[in-house]
């Protein structure tokens, strides 16, 4: 299993170090992860079944994919879901519920930015444990078509670290509600709903009938998951690959801004549950 | 601006409670003005909803004032909030500041980072913090298996190690045993001498007011009714302490000294309960009198609580 080595005393970036942090704390839940590993699995050979049915249904092609592309769009986006935060629920959430915000108030930090920041070391170490092995089972037991050459591979980096990103900058936001709202459940059960569908998670957006589609298009949801894959699995590639990972970054501007003005007024309206 | 490290001028804070439909303002903090020297020890005391920890808020930058002015080092603790944050170290005793999940030594190599502590400068003190603190045998262990004395050491080390001129507890000894708060105490009394630290501290514990404050302030209704010495304090309220013997002949009655005053008896005058001020007559004087009249098999002596001095000064406020 993973060992972790305890941090030397020693000083680097404050971000780059909760990164880090958020990293190590995922690693003290094994067992939830081999768990989120067991289910993801499952639900891959679940989609696998219906949507490669579907494919050969079409005729063995389905608006650009095919029986092997499509296996690769189940095995990644079941291998990123340990890492993106598609459920709207966040550690933040529960800090602005009891009232622990107060003491990420109390350091020298941008309190939006630290937040986002340990998810996204959380999410990367999920990568381990749920990521990998979940694309290795269904590279073994389905097989999928992959890239061969190291462009998609290394541009595909870039997109899930992206990714994840923005999901976390995303959920931050679900969390940054509970200032006005307390109890943001609710809120995380919309953001549920609505993620999984329009990040690609239950079938690729691009067989989406075109409203629907656009209307994905429209929202930072398939840069969570559907572009990380669509690149990774070389699907789409060349400028085209380079275009999805531009909005990627375009999304996290735009939610990073909505962020730090939430925050900025949330704070004002802080009270401190209990104490 | 002046040297004071707290300033606060008509600092007033209300919130809006519901009631059912209905909606009332309630005053946690009235028209608040403190002025804190740097290097003193502050002990910021009353009831339960007297408006302590609102105070606390608004001077850390974490709670908006309703109206009124407060500095704390200086700066505007809501504008300013990032850098007085390295100023001050904060200390909730009923949150906590270190990452749960992580071994307690990489919470502190966290907040080093954080505060953007030179690794040297990062290393010495909390090579002095876990001397004092005595945190060593457990700095691989995560903060959730910590016991809660440990888990307290733990915080004041997490909320000291930026080295803060200005240092804020709230119920920092709340829940621990006798011995835990004596070392904790020990080593604020120790951190103030060898750095001049200025302390601000709400307690229910007249322990900490005793061995660490120089100054109390009385907080009842968000309103500040004493301002001054703890001795001054027991003395406008007449708090004394209780002195109980058992003895080993019931004798109906005490022969006191002065500043002493008999409560009652128990047990056909087997057990007697004195009042004494310490500033009238020592413990060993109502001891010896007692003595004088019939041998004593045992003997306990209470400190006035804070609950009881704020009870008497409320008290004589309605």
């Amino acid at each position: 299993m993973l060992s972790v080595r305890p941090l030397s005393p020693s000083v680097g970036t404050p971000y780059l170090r909760l990164v880090v942090a958020g990293f190590r704390q995922q690693a003290a839940y094994r067992l939830a992860a081999l768990a989120g590993l067991v289910a993801n699995t499952t639900f891959g050979f679940l989609k696998v079944a219906l949507l490669l049915a579907t494919v050969q249904a079409a005729g063995g092609e389905l608006d650009g994919y095919d029986v092997g592309t499509m296996s690769a769009y189940v095995w990644l986006s079941q291998g990123l879901l340990g890492s993106v935060n598609l459920y709207g629920r966040s550690e933040m959430a529960e800090r602005i519920r009891t009232g622990d915000v107060v003491v990420d108030f109390l350091r020298p930090l941008d309190v939006h930015a630290g937040a986002v920041a340990m998810e996204v070391g959380r999410g990367l170490f999920a990568l381990l444990p749920r990521g990998v092995p979940s694309v290795l089972v269904g590279a073994l037991v389905v097989g999928m078509t992959m890239p061969t050459t190291p462009g998609p591979y290394l541009l595909g980096a870039v997109s899930v670290l992206l990714g994840i990103t923005v999901s976390a900058a995303t959920a931050y936001l679900v969390a940054a509600t509970g200032f006005w709202l307390v109890e943001t459940r609710g809120v995380a059960l919309l953001y549920m709903v609505v993620a999984g569908f329009l990040a690609g998670l239950y079938v690729p957006i691009a067989i989406f009938p075109a409203p629907l589609f656009w209307l994905a298009s429209a929202s930072p949801f398939p840069s969570m998951l559907m572009y990380p894959v669509d690149v990774l699995s070389g699907r789409v590639d060349g400028l085209a690959s380079v275009g999805l990972v531009a909005a990627q970054v375009g999304w996290l501007v735009v939610v990073g801004a909505l962020g730090q003005l939430m925050t900025r007024r949330g704070r004002h309206r802080l009270e401190v549950q209990g104490g | 601006m002046t040297s004071h490290i707290i300033e606060t001028d008509g600092l007033t804070r209300t919130f809006r409670v519901r009631e059912g439909v209905r909606r009332r303002t309630v005053v946690a903090v009235d028209d608040l003005s403190l002025r804190v020297e740097a290097g003193e020890a502050v002990g910021y005391i009353g009831a339960n909803g007297a408006g302590k920890s609102t105070t606390i808020k608004m001077l850390c930058g974490i709670l908006v004032p309703t109206s009124g002015e407060v500095r704390t080092c200086r700066l505007r603790p809501v504008a300013e909030r990032r850098r007085l944050a390295r100023e001050i170290g904060v200390v909730f005793g009923q949150r906590s500041q270190l990452w749960w999940d992580l071994p307690t030594g990489e919470s502190f190599a966290l907040l080093a980072a954080i505060h953007r502590l030179s690794p040297a400068d990062a290393a010495a003190r909390r090579e002095e913090l876990v001397e004092r603190l005595e945190l060593g045998e457990f700095l691989t262990t995560p903060v959730r298996q910590l016991s809660l004395g440990q888990r307290m050491r733990a915080e004041v080390a997490a909320a000291l190690l930026h080295r803060p001129r200005l240092v804020i507890l709230d119920e920092p000894t709340i829940g621990l045993d006798v011995l835990s708060k004596q070392r904790l105490r020990e080593f604020l009394v120790t951190e103030r001498r060898d750095h001049g630290t200025t302390l601000l501290l709400t307690t229910h514990d007249m322990g900490d007011v005793e061995r660490l404050c120089d100054r109390v302030v009385l907080v009842d209704r968000g309103r500040t009714v004493h301002d001054g010495s703890l001795g001054a304090l027991s003395r406008t309220v007449g708090a004394q302490r209780v002195m109980t013997v058992d003895l080993a002949s019931s004798v109906p009655s005490l022969a006191l000294p002065d500043g002493a005053t008999h409560l009652g008896e128990e047990g056909h005058g087997l057990r007697h309960r004195i009042g004494f001020d310490p500033d009238r007559v020592t413990a060993a004087a109502v001891l010896a009198a007692v003595s004088a009249d019939a041998e004593v098999l045992d003997l306990s002596i209470e400190e006035p609580d804070v609950e009881d001095v704020v009870r008497r000064v409320y008290r004589s406020r309605r």
